[in-house]
């Protein structure tokens, strides 16, 4: 009963710590800045266990990249800002230097934001941190990849639209933004009220405070505006407890649709009967029946490799999240070693062109054993989100069920809002903007 | 007017749940001096263990026997191994004290139950009770007048205690005055060991309620800073300004919330609990039923 991994992982972290160099020669070496104790622990332990358990994967069964094997330390931030610093100060030089970081937390990803230029390490941020990133221009080593908030909130539109019978039929419905009291909730509210204006529809937005176990009050406002659909862009315990309370308030769970970070089974499961019908947005699908995860758990679970301590997460929401993680290290490094060579390991300036110049299109997916588990991805200099699609999906009381197809969010719309917001920065900053015509 | 009873109730209701986590604290303050920052730590453990126990297969009221029998040794425990070593140390010792123990339990639970967030499921549907809906248009939650009932019968059970029984009044004598107190032959140790099983008993109460309302996970130590303005309002010693101060601060919030909040983007009814505390702190520093202390110079 006792998890020993808790106990065990930092141990070895201290050990690992201690020793001079943790990855050998020929070894790529990949920090993290996991969380596995504190409020965020089963966030982390899932997302990061998936991660782990892709690298494990590529190593044992294919021997690492081309030959040159995944090598990781693990350093517990408590989802902390100032710990994440540490923690990337203390592994970015380690086993010849970080490939790339994927800091798991929006304000980790805002503090290492002007470290990584310097220290010249890729930043990638699946589906968190700041949206105006993905203007590659501007931020050079910040990737949030395949997904940003943005791309989210146009489908979560989209989605409504398509269900009320399209853009014409959005004109006098009311939208709610039940959000997070943070820049992180904060965030989509200008997409949204981009398409109030564009659709005609009411917008409404309600602040949350941490942590959000508490919101008598802000569902007593939405009973009084009786809207149509609320968007929950929660985090932590303010999902379920929203979810509990849109019962306790009467309002139908299937008008309830949440962002990826409302979509766990962590979510769902602490609210019991009342999480039926509830519907959130996804980058990935889950389930331990998919090729992948059921490959992985061949190869490495069947010899007792797996990173999971509890078996019955593997397939989960979190876990799957953390193997994209895993796909996008690990098909980034294959990239670079294309141009910089293969078999070699890679420098962060040269995985950062490996991520730049990506392309995960569905033949690659399915020779990856991943065809329909993420969108197809084409990144280049001046895109570093590369996808935007998004599927959504329903807790049915047991599982989550896939409802549609990727959908495409209105590029042009979005870009020009992030070449806006990107621009600013680059102002403010000084920042003078990379001419990717000049890239190869 | 159907709007602003409904969110009255509500935030009274509300207020309720915060007295039930303040009362652990008021319970070590009163008998120890020692204000126990471990109390939302302890909510979560009880929670956790009770949860994890009936997944175990044990019965319901087994596993609330069994969790109340690991709440009594984590409170001796923690009267043998961590205050009686600090027995005559000053206040803020104590306190600085009960923050480690904070940080020692939150690891503990997490190691022996895992980080998963749980579901509670106590058999008391979450849904608006019908005829308020029907007749007033008021929505009011099944479950938290349930809740409140529950805490009610706890605060009834914990004044008798305190009023009619030996050690209530042995209690009562030590939280007046511990040396005139130890003098009369009340074993001062052994009232600790009682004080802090009590506040493991209604850290139990609280984190079946709380964790039955948001489900069961790491979150429930925050619900202590939910009681700090209770505290503050109500006095750390008084378990009937624990309940007062628990509905008027509920209501506060909730009011504000709705009608104020707007004007500032909302989001504001964490802080104005906290500023309408100080407020009162200016006026009353013992709070509402909170003793006034007079120092000899």
């Amino acid at each position: 009963m006792l998890h020993r991994k808790n106990l065990i992982t930092p141990l070895i972290g201290l050990v690992l710590a201690a020793s001079a160099g943790v990855a050998a020669a020929q070894e790529q070496f990949v920090p993290l800045l996991s969380y596995r104790v504190g409020a965020y622990a089963s966030g982390g332990s899932g997302i990061f266990g998936g991660y782990i358990d892709y690298m494990s994967y590529i190593n044992m069964k294919e021997g690492g990249v081309n030959g040159v094997k995944l090598a990781w330390e693990e350093c517990e931030t408590e989802y902390n800002n100032s710990r994440g610093v540490e923690c990337y100060e203390r592994l970015k030089k380690k086993g010849g230097g970080a490939a790339l970081v994927q800091p798991l937390s929006t304000g980790i990803t805002y503090s290492l934001i002007d470290r990584v230029v310097v220290d010249k390490v890729p930043m990638v941020t699946l589906g968190y941190g700041r949206t105006d990133a993905a203007d590659g221009r501007v931020f050079p080593w910040v990737f949030p990849m395949i997904t940003t908030y943005w791309s989210q909130a146009d489908a979560m539109v989209k989605f409504i639209a398509k269900k009320e019978g399209g853009d014409a039929k959005m004109k006098g419905k009311k939208l709610v933004h039940l959000y997070h009291d943070s820049a992180y909730g904060k965030e989509p509210i200008g997409v949204f009220q981009a398409y109030a204006k564009k659709l005609g529809y009411e917008f409404t937005a309600i602040a949350v405070p941490h942590p959000g176990n508490e919101q008598s009050s802000q569902w007593q406002q939405i009973r009084q505006i009786k809207p149509d659909y609320v968007i929950l862009w929660g985090w932590g315990v303010m999902n379920p407890t929203a979810i509990k309370t849109a019962q306790r308030t009467g309002f139908p769970r299937e008008k309830l649709i949440g962002v990826w970070w409302a979509g766990a089974e962590e979510d769902v499961i602490p609210a019991g009967a009342a999480s039926k019908g509830y519907t959130t947005a996804a980058f990935n699908v889950s389930g331990d029946k998919l090729p992948l995860v059921q490959d992985i758990k061949k190869v490495v679970y069947a010899k007792g490799k797996g990173n999971m301590e509890d078996e019955s997460r593997v397939g989960s929401v979190l876990h799957t999240r953390g193997i994209v993680h895993g796909i996008i290290t690990v098909e980034a490094i294959r990239k670079a070693q294309e141009k910089y060579g293969k078999g070699k390991v890679m420098t962060g300036e040269q995985v950062r062109w490996g991520l730049e110049n990506l392309n995960l299109d569905e033949a690659r997916l399915k020779a990856l054993n991943a065809a329909g588990f993420m969108p197809p991805l084409k990144m280049s200099c001046a895109d570093h989100e590369g996808s935007g699609l998004v599927k959504f999906q329903t807790w049915d009381g047991n599982q989550w069920k896939v409802i549609s197809d990727w959908i495409t969010p209105d590029k042009k719309m979005l870009r020009d809002m992030i070449e806006e917001s990107s621009t600013k920065f680059a102002k403010e900053k000084g920042i003078t903007l990379r001419d990717c015509s000049k890239e190869s | 007017m159907a709007f602003f009873i409904e969110t009255l109730i509500g935030g009274l209701l509300s207020g309720v749940m915060y007295a039930l986590v303040a009362l652990g604290f008021v319970l070590i303050y009163k008998a120890s001096g020692v204000f126990n920052f471990a109390q939302g730590a302890l909510v979560f453990f009880a929670a956790a263990t009770f949860v994890g126990l009936l997944e175990t297969g044990l019965p319901f009221w087994l596993a609330i026997v069994a969790t109340l029998a690991a709440m009594v040794v984590v409170g001796l425990a923690t009267e043998r191994f961590v205050l009686r070593p600090l027995v005559n140390q000053p206040q803020i010792t104590l306190f600085m004290v009960t923050i480690g123990l904070t940080f020692f339990l939150e690891g503990l639970t997490q190691m022996i139950w895992g980080s998963q967030p749980r579901a509670l499921d106590i058999g008391i549907e979450d849904v608006p009770v019908e005829w308020l809906i029907e007749r007033f248009n008021i929505s009011v939650s099944r479950f938290d007048v349930f809740a409140a009932s529950v805490a009610l019968v706890l605060f009834a059970v914990l004044a008798v205690f305190f009023q009619k029984t030996r050690i209530g009044r042995a209690l009562r004598a030590v939280a007046d005055d511990h040396q005139a107190a130890m003098s009369i032959g009340i074993p001062l140790q052994q009232i600790w060991g009682i004080v802090w099983a009590a506040a493991g008993f209604v850290a139990l109460v609280a984190g079946i309620m709380w964790g039955a309302r948001n489900g069961v996970q790491f979150a429930l130590t925050f619900t202590a800073l939910k009681a700090l303005p209770v505290l503050i309002l109500g006095g750390f010693e008084s378990i009937p300004g624990a309940i007062l101060g628990g509905l008027i601060i509920g209501a506060i919030e909730k009011l504000a919330e709705v009608y104020v909040g707007p004007m500032f983007g909302g989001g504001i009814e964490s802080w104005v609990a906290y500023i309408v505390a100080l407020m009162f702190l200016l006026v009353r520093p013992e709070g509402l039923f909170g003793e006034k202390h007079i120092d000899r110079v």
